[in-house]
């Protein structure tokens, strides 16, 4: 029964499936052929999130609100934190909008694979949509935060620069470090549970760890640029400067998009190295 | 151009039962296994315990190699356990082959499970649209045969009710009626006929025949003989991960049927689950049909005897057997007892055998165990858990082609209805 293995007989087949050794490339034209089903993903995602809550919609509001007002509280009225010359409340504000996106983000793409083991069992499509589909859903939320942001723009009379035609570009880096990250965490997380359990602690130390409660002035150069490792400190002052004209983040912004990158280049490679074993192990 | 749709070549897929069973590890356990595995293979290896990886893990498919030309409608049979949802899973690429080669030509849609990712809060509309874009549909195709789809399902009323609120009925109706609008060239269907009453079983019968005769590569895993014997024209047959036989689907599942009559003998002598004072122990249990012959694919509605054979080890002058029939989600669905006709046997030391007779087998299409107890007085002498298993084929039980749903039913009962007018009316 056993037919002779060599090679040209093969070439007769659109698809050959062989056990795959190794590092593998990221099949991005994959990605494109299912642009689709990334589509209906996100469509489901946004719709389902808020069905069978009373406030629906408004929780994308109200969560980077009430950061605000306690960080307002806390930080800018008892412990006078430095806000760049800039109305705190605006100030902490304008860098919870990006956060929030970023976070929630995290925190769906993480969980993507493991919420999605059903799926992944019984259907072929690239993985990669269901961490992508899970951060790029959060655009909505954020769209409503970002409509209050302008209305407090309007209350503290700040407004924007010329510079605010850069703020997708901002968008964008938030949304590759988020990508890059949950590419990286959600495929951890089919293998090792306790990436859910890590997730919470991780995601509030890197809270702190970005200048969303005091600025990253603070710091003097190059230690300031050095900041930048961390994309979402890059993000918020990009955010900050590009609304509300605070100073211009400098090199720390270059220095951050790089970290994006690297981030979302290994995390890509890590997810698709990972992928042929979720069927098996999710 | 090719005339081939699929070519397997020498496929294996393993698994390491570890992952298998443990489903995932904590990060500690690895963490820890990194550390002490350098010194465990050492030991190992000082006590010549060299190939120690081996034993961890099981094949679940082994040295499979099949083509299947264009337009083949092709059954794969097995066991449970044989490999077969295995070797649909990787013809999907939905999990990838341990060693071999596969070549495959052409669109594959896969039915692996009907409503995969359909959403609970999503309305019928809008879950058609996902389910079909998960199953590989574009956005045109789906809007095109839209009408078709909802006219299939029967079930325009709902379209926008979140089928949360669906019955399980219509929730099949409605993600069979999506999966059957799927055109690829290439077809993999696994048991999803077994859903819905029986009225919308034959129409999902007959959808998957006109997709058969439409020219399009189908391939086909079902329990139910009957399908693949009207469906396929090719069969394989995979035995505990191997493959045992492939050829034209008649001769094929002749055989294997067949085979199943000789095996389902089960010896029960080695069983360690059991309980009981061992004074009796069954060694046998199997069914018989209506011509005497064992079989493991009774026929509802016809008659069945189910054979106890043991081995007394003295003699005993009060046994009662007793039976029980569950259903494969576990359900007692009935019990024969020798108190029913109030007898008891005496049983002599040595060989013998009891036989139950069910005489119109009322049991819907399913899989189904038998549980055996023999007691003596009150003392329990032998009690096997699962004492044999078979599968009941779906037949004409009333003899009007009538099946109840199966979700309505877990037991066939003969019935008669009848209509009076309160007196005095005409």
């Amino acid at each position: 029964m056993k037919s002779e293995s060599n090679p040209s007989q093969w070439e007769e087949f659109d698809l050959v499936l062989a056990p795959a050794r190794g590092w593998v490339p990221v099949q991005l034209r994959q990605l494109w052929e299912y642009r689709e089903l990334l589509f209906f993903f996100v469509w489901r995602d946004v719709k389902v999130r808020y069905k069978q809550t009373i406030l629906g919609a408004a929780w994308a509001i109200l969560q980077p609100v009430f950061t605000m007002v306690v960080f307002s509280l806390f930080f800018g009225r008892l412990a006078k934190v430095p806000s760049d010359g800039l109305p705190y409340p605006i100030f902490a504000y304008a860098a919870l909008v990006p956060w929030a996106f970023f976070s929630q983000g995290l925190i769906q793409a993480a969980d993507s694979l493991v919420g999605s083991a059903n799926l992944i069992k019984k259907v072929f499509f690239p993985r990669l949509l269901v961490p992508l589909a899970g951060v790029l859903a959060g655009i909505v939320d954020f769209c409503f935060a970002f409509v209050v942001l302008l209305g407090m723009m309007v209350y503290f009379h700040v407004w924007p620069t010329v510079n605010v035609l850069l703020l997708p570009a901002f968008l964008l880096l938030a949304l590759v470090t988020a990508l890059g990250v949950g590419l990286w965490l959600s495929a951890l997380n089919v293998q090792f549970r306790d990436v859910r359990h890590t997730l919470n602690f991780v995601i509030q130390a890197w809270l702190f760890a970005t200048p969303i409660a005091y600025p990253s002035s603070l710091l003097p150069e190059p230690w300031r640029s050095v900041y930048g490792l961390n994309p979402m400190a890059g993000v918020v002052e990009g955010f900050r400067w590009a609304l509300l004209g605070a100073p211009p983040p400098g090199a720390m912004i270059w220095v951050s998009a790089l970290a994006a990158i690297g981030i979302l280049v290994s995390g890509a490679f890590y997810f698709s190295r990972m992928e042929k074993t979720f069927a098996d192990t999710v | 151009m090719s005339n081939l749709a699929i070519r397997v070549d020498n496929v294996g897929k393993r698994f390491r039962i570890g992952v298998k069973e443990e489903q995932y590890r904590s990060l500690r356990t690895a963490l820890t296994d990194a550390v002490t595995a350098p010194f465990r293979r050492a030991a190992a290896v000082m006590q010549g315990r060299a190939s120690q990886a081996s034993d961890e893990e099981i094949w679940a498919l082994r040295n499979i190699s099949f083509e299947i030309k264009k337009g083949e409608v092709v059954g794969i049979i097995g066991g449970n356990g044989a490999g077969k949802s295995t070797l649909l899973k990787i013809l999907s690429r939905i999990t990838e082959p341990s060693e071999g080669r596969i070549g495959i030509n052409g669109r594959v849609g896969s039915l692996l499970e009907v409503g995969t990712g359909f959403h609970a809060e999503l309305t019928g509309r809008e879950n058609i649209h996902l389910n079909g874009a998960i199953l590989g549909m574009r956005r045109a195709e789906i809007a095109r045969k839209f009408d078709e789809i909802i006219a299939f399902a029967e079930l325009d009323k709902f379209l926008d009710t979140p089928v949360k609120h669906y019955s399980s009925g219509m929730y099949m109706r409605l993600a069979f009626a999506v999966a059957a609008h799927l055109e690829t060239e290439i077809l993999i269907v696994d048991e999803v006929l077994a859903v819905g009453d029986a009225a919308f079983q034959k129409k999902c019968l007959g959808k998957m025949n006109t997709v058969a005769k439409a020219g399009r590569t189908v391939l086909f895993v079902s329990h139910n003989m009957g399908a693949i014997m009207q469906l396929c024209t090719k069969a394989i047959i995979l035995d505990q991960g191997r493959l045992r036989n492939q050829g034209p689907c008649r001769e094929v599942t002749k055989e294997y049927l067949a085979s199943m009559v000789r095996q389902d003998k089960m010896d029960l002598r080695n069983e360690k689950r059991r309980s009981g004072d061992g004074r009796l122990r069954f060694v046998a249990a199997y069914l018989r049909d209506e011509k005497g012959e064992r079989t493991e694919l009774p026929v509802a509605g016809h008659a069945v005897d189910v054979v106890l054979e043991f081995e007394a080890q003295e003699e005993l002058t009060q046994v009662q057997f007793m039976l029980t029939i569950f259903n494969h989600v576990g359900v007692a669905v009935t019990h024969c007892n020798m108190d029913a006709e109030g007898k008891r046997f005496r049983v002599p030391a040595g060989r013998g055998h009891v036989t139950c007779r069910i005489p119109k087998l009322p049991l819907p299409h399913g899989q189904y165990k038998i549980s055996a107890v023999a007691a003596d007085h009150i003392e329990r002498l032998d009690s096997v858990p699962t004492a044999c298993a078979f599968d009941v084929e779906s037949s004409d039980f009333y003899t009007t082609s009538f099946m109840p749903a199966i979700e309505h039913s877990t037991a066939l009962v003969e019935h008669s209805w009848s209509f009076s007018r309160p007196n005095g009316q005409h």
